[in-house]
């Protein structure tokens, strides 16, 4: 297994050159090479099990790899992951959760206090405890968490999935205007091709087979959604 | 029942509410029970080389929460057999080493007199653990709520994991002489479980759990002496009193 390294050319955040994760015999990708510009947005698309999530795991080394996983010096990663399993009743509250970012990060309680502002969450749905969250305040209390320690970089997981409608426009919409206000550099998964087409600078797009990696508008064609998804999704980009 | 002796019980009696609180939130209880069996080998390898009993139930304790680190990261099923398998087989070759007083005192605790390495160990560990909690705990919190997002706030946690499953084979190894290997893991985990019933956060749960432990401690201390018994067996129970009390109907315990 390769090392992360933190040394790239000043203009990416990220590259990957002939990324391989293989569980046990199982191969989920073999050969991913692709950068992330600093201040770019990539979305990640493929069907279930194509290795979107495992592939964000492994960029924060959660995962063992072969290849190479290069970070920019200076990057602070916020990540929000996909769905966690938490008991109902354990006592840890989204207060609680939060200031322990905030104290392993040497920040202030207002530091905490605004990213609860930031994704619209009230204190006193935050002084709940975590687990009797309903999913989308569970969803917003993971990308407050993921903002306090102010990012360079948000790796996001569906981070609107349980989310509902008008949240999910909200959760976009701020993260939009984080990525334009602060330069983040944002890599998201999404199975919202409307989404990926709005807010993408670029596309990874997996499959079983292989990856494919461009701006929107080469990589959401038609022929090559219908090769990956099957024939419906390819109705949605013609919306756009 | 001496000063020294009651301040010591109520040091380890902290510690383990401590170390408890963490271990029901990780669901670790299983856990506890057999890693604490594997002092008792420690205890019968140290008789029989003439060194105290202690330093060879550390030893042993140290090396089990190693093992139990080293099988984790693999993950699932092997972590359970193998915790089942050689903690179990822990218990006999240590009963098999140890006898007659010096086993039950192993097995349920004594009640002899405190010897100096013991004081020493006693105060000096139990502090190293409590301190270790109550400054790492913001880190243990976010670890356990998703060892992902702990690596990408900066947070070792291998290492931590590490650390804190030698707290746990420490505290254990604090309440040999009070409660043995078998009674142990019992005053760990049963005054943190019925925290986490009562508790609504973080700071709940852990203050709730150290002063549980404590009542625990001294007043199952105290009935021991009256009652001219065991005090192990009868923290354990006063312990789980005290959770049962907590099953009663909601509104009445809830309220802080």
């Amino acid at each position: 297994m390769e090392e992360i390294k933190t040394t790239v050319p000043a203009e990416n955040a990220l590259e990957v050159t002939n990324l391989s994760v293989h569980f046990d015999a199982t191969r989920v990708f073999t050969d991913l090479s692709f950068c992330v510009a600093k201040g770019s947005v990539l979305a990640i698309i493929g069907p279930n099990g194509a290795g979107k999530t495992v592939l964000l795991r492994t960029l924060i080394g959660s995962l063992p790899f072969a290849g190479t996983v290069h970070w920019a010096a200076d990057v602070r990663i916020g990540y929000v992951p996909q769905k966690l399993d938490i008991e109902r009743d354990i006592p840890i509250t989204g207060v609680d959760f939060l200031s322990a970012r905030a104290a392993v990060a040497h920040k202030h309680s207002h530091d905490m206090s605004s990213a609860f502002t930031l994704v619209g969450m009230p204190l006193e749905v935050a002084q709940r405890p975590i687990g009797t969250m309903s999913g989308g305040q569970f969803q917003r209390l993971l990308v407050a968490f993921a903002l306090v320690a102010d990012p360079n970089v948000l790796l996001l997981d569906e981070p609107t999935a349980g989310v509902d409608e008008p949240g999910q426009e909200q959760l976009n919409e701020l993260v939009r205007r984080l990525q334009k206000s602060q330069s983040l550099t944002v890599l998201f998964i999404s199975h919202e091709l409307s989404v990926v087409y709005k807010y993408a600078d670029n596309v990874l797009c997996l499959s079983s087979e292989r990856a494919w990696f461009g701006p929107p508008s080469t990589i959401l064609t038609p022929e090559l959604l219908r090769q990956i998804y099957g024939g419906e999704v390819s109705y949605h980009v013609h919306d756009h | 029942m001496t000063i020294e002796f009651l301040l010591l019980s109520v040091a380890m009696a902290v510690a383990a509410g401590l170390v408890g609180s963490f271990a029901v939130m990780r669901r670790m209880s299983l856990a506890a029970d057999p890693l604490s069996h594997v002092a008792l080998p420690g205890i019968g390898i140290a008789l029989a080389l003439h060194i105290h009993p202690i330093f060879g139930a550390v030893a042993m304790l140290a090396f089990g929460a190693l093992l139990v680190w080293a099988v984790e990261e693999r993950g699932g099923a092997t972590t359970e057999s193998v915790i089942g398998v050689v903690f179990s087989a822990a218990l006999a070759i240590g009963s098999i080493m140890t006898t007659g007083e010096d086993l039950i005192e192993a097995l349920f605790g004594g009640a002899g007199a405190l010897s100096r390495p013991e004081k020493i160990f006693g105060l000096s560990v139990a502090s190293a653990i409590v301190v270790f909690i109550v400054v790492f705990r913001n880190s243990l919190i976010i670890m356990m709520v998703s060892p992902d997002i702990a690596r990408t706030a900066g947070i070792n946690v291998r290492r931590f994991d590490l650390l804190y499953l030698e707290s746990f084979a420490l505290t254990i190894a604090l309440g040999l002489r009070y409660l043995g290997v078998l009674l142990m893991g019992a005053l760990i985990i049963i005054p943190a479980a019925t925290a986490k019933r009562m508790a609504h956060d973080l700071n709940g749960m852990m203050w709730i759990s150290v002063a549980l432990s404590v009542i625990s401690t001294i007043l199952g201390s105290a009935i021991a002496v009256h009652l001219h018994g065991q005090a192990g067996p009868i923290i354990v129970l006063v312990a789980t009193a005290l959770f049962l009390l907590s099953l009663l109907p909601r509104p009445q315990w809830r309220r802080e």
